[in-house]
This record gives C-alpha cells, sequence and structure tokens, in this order.
C-alpha cells in the first residue's frame, strides 16, 4: 500500500490537468452531483467564511472554489453533458493555469472548517465537496509542494514531520520519569491502543504523561504501539486517498495485530475525521473495532464514575472548538461536559459550535508555508470570539488548533495561554483512594 | 397568424409540448444525476436516524441559522420575498387555479384579488432588487454568469406579460373560453412555457433539486451526528 503511494506522489510530480479532471468526475458521484447542481450562487458561503471575512476578496468565497470541479462535472458528467459538449453549451475544458490558481483557494484559503456548509441555503456541503476536489487536484499534481513533501516524510518515516519511534520513546521516558507511571508499549489485548500526533509529541509531550495518569486512574488497561503510533493524516489534507489509505493501514494493521477493543484517536481534529469516518471507506473495508476520540472517551469515564475529580480551575477558560470535532465530527457535548467538571469559570465565545471559527490552521493550511500570512489574517474572526469572553486561557481538543492558536496569539502580542483538555482533566483528578 | 390563433397554439401544442419537456427534462435531469451511484459508507455511524437527518436537513435549512443572521442579510430577506410572492401569484390567482384545474382537475379557493395584485408589485420589485444586488455585489456578480441572468428573464417575463394580461375579462368557472382581447393572455402563456422549457436545464431547477441537496447532506451530517 505505501509503495503503491509512494508510486502515485511520484506520478504526480508533472502536473497534468487531465489526470486531475479525471479523478474529480469519478468522485463526483450521486450525492456530489445533486449538490453541485443545486447552487442557485447567493453568496451566503462567502459570509461564512473567515478568508473571505478578513480579506474581502471574492474570489475566496467557498462555493467559487470548486469552479474547477464543476466544470468538469458539467462537461463530462453531468446530464445532458453530451448534448451541450455536442452543440457548443459544455463549459471549456479546465486549463492548467486555472488549476494552479486554484491551488491557492483550495488548499491555502480553506481550512474544510464547514461553516460554508452549515449557512448555505441549498445544503451543499461545500466542505465535502472541496475536500473531494482536492483528490483531482493532488492526482494531477496541483497539491501544495509543502503538503507533498510532508506527505513523502509520512510514507518514509511514519510522520509528516519525520519523528520516528526513537523520537517517541525517548518522550515516553521523560514522561515516565515525571509521573512515576509506566506507558505501557505493545502491550496485546490491551483493552485501548492511543496514538498521537506529531506535534503532541514534539510540542505537548506532556499529554502522554496526562494519558498514563487518567487510564491508572480510570483502571483501564492501555498501550501505544512503537509501529503505527502516528495519527496525523496528511493524506486526506492534501486528498490522496492511496497515501492516506497508506497512513491509515499502518494504524489499523497494528490495532489488529495488538488485538484491542478500541483505538483512541488523539486530540486532533482532522487525525479523528480520518480514521473515525474517512478510513473503513479508504480502506474499503470496517474496522474490528471502535474509534473514540479521548475527549469521548474522557467524559465516558467520567459519566460511569471510573474518572473522579476534584477542585477546579478558578480562572476564566473558554472552549475552542477544533471544527473536525465539533462542527464536523459530532464531538459537542462531551468536551462541555468536561469544561464544566474541571472549571468552576467556564464561559462560551459568540458562536460557540455551529458558528465557531477555525484556528485558522486545519485542513492542512497549517503545514503550508506560503500560507503563512493568509493564515494569521484568518485568524482576526477567531480572536474577536475568543476577547469577546474576556477569557483568561484557552482551552481546545486538537493539538494542531493548539499549535496554531499559539502562533496567531504570539503574531498577534496577546497574552493567552493555550492548554489541551486531556491534561486539564488530568490536572483534577481525585486521587484519593486510588 | 391572428391573436386567436396565436393563443390556440399557446394553448394547445406549445402548451403540451413545453409540459412535456418540463417533465420529461426534469425527470432526465434527476436519473442523470442518479445513475452516477454511491459507493456505501462503511465507517460506523452515530446515528442510524438517515431520513430523520434528511428531513430535518430539508427544513432546518429554511431559515438561516440565527448564528449566521448578518451579512447577506438583505438578500436573504428579499430571496423570501420574491419566493412567498411568486407562490402567492401562481397558487393564489384565480385564473392560475383554473388553468390548474383545466389541466389535472384540481382546485382550490383562491386568495382574494388585492392580496394577489399586491403580491405581483411586491415580487415585482423584489426581483429587480434581486438582479440589482446580482450585478452590484462582487461576490454574486463573480459567480453568476449566463444561467443566472437568463433565469432571472424566464421568471421576470411571465410576470410582466401577466401584468398586462391581468385585466382581462373571462368567462366564469374553469371553461377556455377566450378573453376579449387574446394576444395579451397568449403572450404570458408563452412566456411561463418559456420558463417551463428552461426550467429542467438551468438553475431554476433549484425548484426541485433542493430537497435531494439538503436531504443528502443532512443524513451525512446526521450519520456522524454532526451539526445541522
Amino acid at each position: 500500500m505505501t509503495e503503491r503511494a509512494r508510486r502515485v506522489l511520484d506520478s504526480a510530480k508533472a502536473p497534468d490537468a487531465r489526470r486531475r479532471r479525471g479523478n474529480s468526475v469519478a468522485q463526483a458521484g450521486r450525492d456530489a452531483a445533486f449538490q453541485l447542481e443545486a447552487c442557485v450562487h447567493c453568496g451566503q458561503c462567502a459570509d461564512a467564511c473567515h478568508f473571505h471575512r478578513v480579506t474581502g476578496e471574492p474570489r475566496y468565497t467557498p462555493i467559487y472554489k470548486l469552479r474547477p470541479m464543476l466544470k468538469a462535472y458539467q462537461r463530462e458528467a453531468a446530464p445532458f453533458s453530451s448534448a451541450k459538449k455536442a452543440l457548443g453549451f459544455a463549459p471549456p475544458e479546465v486549463t492548467i493555469e486555472e488549476l494552479h490558481a486554484w491551488s491557492e483557494l483550495l488548499y491555502d484559503s480553506c481550512n474544510l472548517c464547514g461553516r460554508c456548509t452549515l449557512v448555505c441555503p441549498m445544503g451543499i456541503d461545500i466542505a465535502g465537496l472541496v475536500r473531494r476536489a482536492r483528490e483531482g487536484m493532488a492526482a494531477g499534481g496541483f497539491a501544495p509542494p509543502d503538503l507533498v513533501k510532508a506527505a513523502q516524510r509520512a510514507l518514509d518515516t511514519g510522520s509528516p514531520i519525520g519523528v520516528r519511534w526513537p523520537a517517541l520513546k525517548r518522550q515516553i521516558e521523560l514522561q515516565e520519569k515525571e509521573t512515576g507511571l509506566r506507558v505501557p508499549v505493545d502491550v496485546e489485548g490491551a483493552e485501548y491502543m492511543v496514538v498521537l500526533t506529531s506535534i503532541e509529541i514534539m510540542g505537548f509531550p506532556e499529554a502522554i504523561g496526562a494519558l498514563a495518569r487518567i487510564f491508572r486512574h480510570a483502571g483501564a488497561t492501555w498501550t501505544i504501539p512503537s509501529a503505527g503510533f502516528e495519527a496525523t493524516n496528511v493524506g486526506v489534507q492534501m486528498g490522496s486517498r492511496e497515501v492516506a489509505a497508506a497512513l491509515l493501514s499502518r494504524i489499523v494493521e497494528a490495532a489488529e495485530r495488538l488485538k484491542v477493543k478500541c483505538v483512541i484517536s488523539p486530540e486532533c481534529g482532522h487525525a479523528y475525521s480520518a480514521l473515525r469516518w474517512e478510513g473503513p471507506n479508504l480502506l474499503g473495508r470496517r474496522y474490528g473495532f471502535e474509534v473514540v476520540q479521548i475527549a469521548e472517551l474522557l467524559d465516558r469515564f467520567v459519566r460511569e464514575g471510573r474518572l473522579r475529580l476534584r477542585g477546579k480551575d478558578a480562572r476564566r477558560l473558554t472552549f475552542h472548538d477544533p471544527c473536525q470535532l465539533v462542527r464536523r465530527g459530532g464531538i459537542t457535548e462531551a468536551p462541555r461536559r468536561l469544561m464544566d467538571g474541571v472549571s468552576a469559570n467556564s464561559v462560551e465565545m459568540p458562536g460557540s459550535g455551529a458558528a465557531s471559527f477555525c484556528c485558522g490552521g486545519g485542513g492542512g493550511v497549517s503545514a503550508i508555508h506560503r500560507a503563512e500570512g493568509l493564515r494569521f489574517a484568518a485568524f482576526e474572526c477567531k480572536k474577536q470570539q475568543v476577547e469577546a469572553t474576556g477569557a483568561e486561557a484557552l482551552v481546545t481538543a486538537c493539538g494542531n488548533c493548539r499549535n496554531v492558536l499559539e502562533e496567531a496569539i504570539e503574531h498577534y502580542d496577546m497574552t493567552l495561554p493555550v492548554l489541551g483538555l486531556t491534561e486539564l482533566v488530568a490536572q483534577y483528578l481525585d486521587n484519593d483512594g486510588r | 397568424m391572428t391573436a386567436v390563433e396565436i393563443l390556440q397554439f399557446a394553448r394547445g401544442p406549445a402548451l403540451g409540448a413545453s409540459l412535456a419537456v418540463l417533465v420529461a427534462g426534469s425527470l432526465w435531469r434527476v436519473l442523470g444525476i442518479l445513475r452516477l451511484g454511491s459507493t456505501p459508507d462503511l465507517s460506523e455511524p452515530r446515528s442510524s436516524r438517515l431520513l430523520a437527518g434528511a428531513m430535518r436537513g430539508i427544513f432546518a435549512r429554511m431559515l438561516p441559522r440565527k448564528e449566521f443572521r448578518h451579512g447577506r442579510d438583505f438578500g436573504i430577506w428579499n430571496a423570501y420575498a420574491y419566493h412567498v410572492g411568486l407562490a402567492v401569484i401562481v397558487f393564489g390567482y384565480l385564473p392560475h387555479i383554473h388553468f390548474v384545474e383545466r389541466l389535472t382537475g384540481l382546485a382550490w379557493p383562491a386568495l382574494p384579488e388585492p392580496v394577489v395584485y399586491l403580491s405581483v408589485g411586491l415580487t415585482f420589485v423584489s426581483l429587480f432588487i434581486a438582479l440589482m444586488e446580482r450585478l452590484t455585489d462582487p461576490v454574486r456578480r463573480l459567480l453568476s454568469g449566463f444561467d443566472d441572468y437568463f433565469s432571472w428573464f424566464v421568471v421576470v417575463l411571465p410576470l410582466a406579460t401577466g401584468m398586462i394580461a391581468i385585466h382581462q375579462s373571462y368567462a366564469p368557472g374553469a371553461a377556455p373560453a377566450p378573453p376579449l382581447d387574446p394576444l395579451p393572455v397568449a403572450l404570458h402563456l408563452l412566456s411561463a412555457e418559456l420558463l417551463f422549457l428552461w426550467l429542467p436545464f438551468g438553475k431554476l431547477a433549484h425548484a426541485f433539486l433542493v430537497f435531494a441537496s439538503r436531504g443528502v447532506t443532512g443524513a451525512a451530517l446526521a450519520r456522524k451526528g454532526a451539526i445541522l
């Protein structure tokens, strides 16, 4: 599977508009077609998109980002397309220049956050269609070079930033020393297998110690696999089904090798989306295990009485909704219940949940260097939501959001710590009698 | 061709042909999409109540979510104005009900004429505002093409010809008696037939595609337990 993914990446090095078109048309199944056909060009999605809001640029209108996909669909697959082509009414073929131009629109200026999907009166899942359009772009060789390089690194090393097992092992050892607890590795038959993101491993390794404390407290058996530990899936972000499937298969193989009942998706929005919702479809088979996001698991433990909390953070805290967990992933209440459990002064941002703004780095944007300026500009919308709360600290359940938020906060000279929800919960465990 | 012959043509072969194109074209468009097929979603659903999700998707989007009621607010409410106005005119005006009754045998009580006339005026203004917005708003101008402007034209045309034909006197009841001056009615019918001919091929097909689009998204989001 990895070799196939490498071949696909290599073949995409030379941009090819026809390969992209063929892929786009093939991806336009029934549901996508109903949505592509229903647009009335009302422009409401523009107001939902933070990239449009901060720049005022009409080309950042979400539905406009789908124009090459729509043209390819209308020319090749839509009803009446043959007749329209014969009569000369079909749209012209998408050119290589258009695709180069749209690479910025489909990648740099879209976080796949799904605000546009919620606002569309026609019910078009614009974010979902952008995700599909990226598949055509990746197949044609129009994905941003940074994402392609990250995909190559992920195939070669297991991680988009080159984090290999020895690096994780070192971090585990440090956390074991810090907590005095053992972090189980490659334990066959454990209830839970935890996968991590490179951002967590290198940037927030205390999350590993927090997990050790939580699982010990809950009395649950768990393990981290030494192979297949990376949850980040750059294949999903860039739109390469082959790369995505190759990376996912490593996690699935680890889970099957270790015969675990449940795989815990870490604090990462898109990793959850990749593993929970896209994985079985990319691999073409159902899993033999359950996939649960860490916030869901913690909430489940608390409600079952397996995790007892004591004390609360007195600061004014607000929760940043990771788009792929909350708006797109259905995990809305669990993090809020956890926040209420550990915070004495938790406040919601305006528009929290449905209308929460993305941190600006989702959908692979944080990995695209050329998009950095635009990402910081887009953060202005999130900044306003955060500032309206008067919060003293920001909490989130996604390592990528956390990283991006910290960078943006520094960029805007704000002083606001960003906390991980798992670590916050671990901090308030009631260890009496345990 | 005399005015009476034009009216006979509009009421006879033109009406039959345009309705046939409307029905066949709409079916072709829907079947053409359905034939693309779909692959089963193998992920474990959070909710299996997909039909309920689809229905919620269809009805929930009839009003903008409160979190998003800003920005293009005037355009949104203007769109409600001409949609409701057109519905009042098409389904509430007695001659239109007679027209449907002749075709299908179905009839219902009409709205008072002043209500319909007021709707005509408001809808006409509202449609012109919609056009102005499309021409002046940078986002809508960028998104718009021939389909948008021609669709606007084929909606406004029957409204305009209908206004000309509005004071034609008819024999009471549903009998297809000719009006005193047949030409305005003939032109009104022909303009409506142009709308029937265009509807399946352009964006006006959102009249039926909206339910499918909202439905599939509603079901997909409900499957994940995501926000609808």
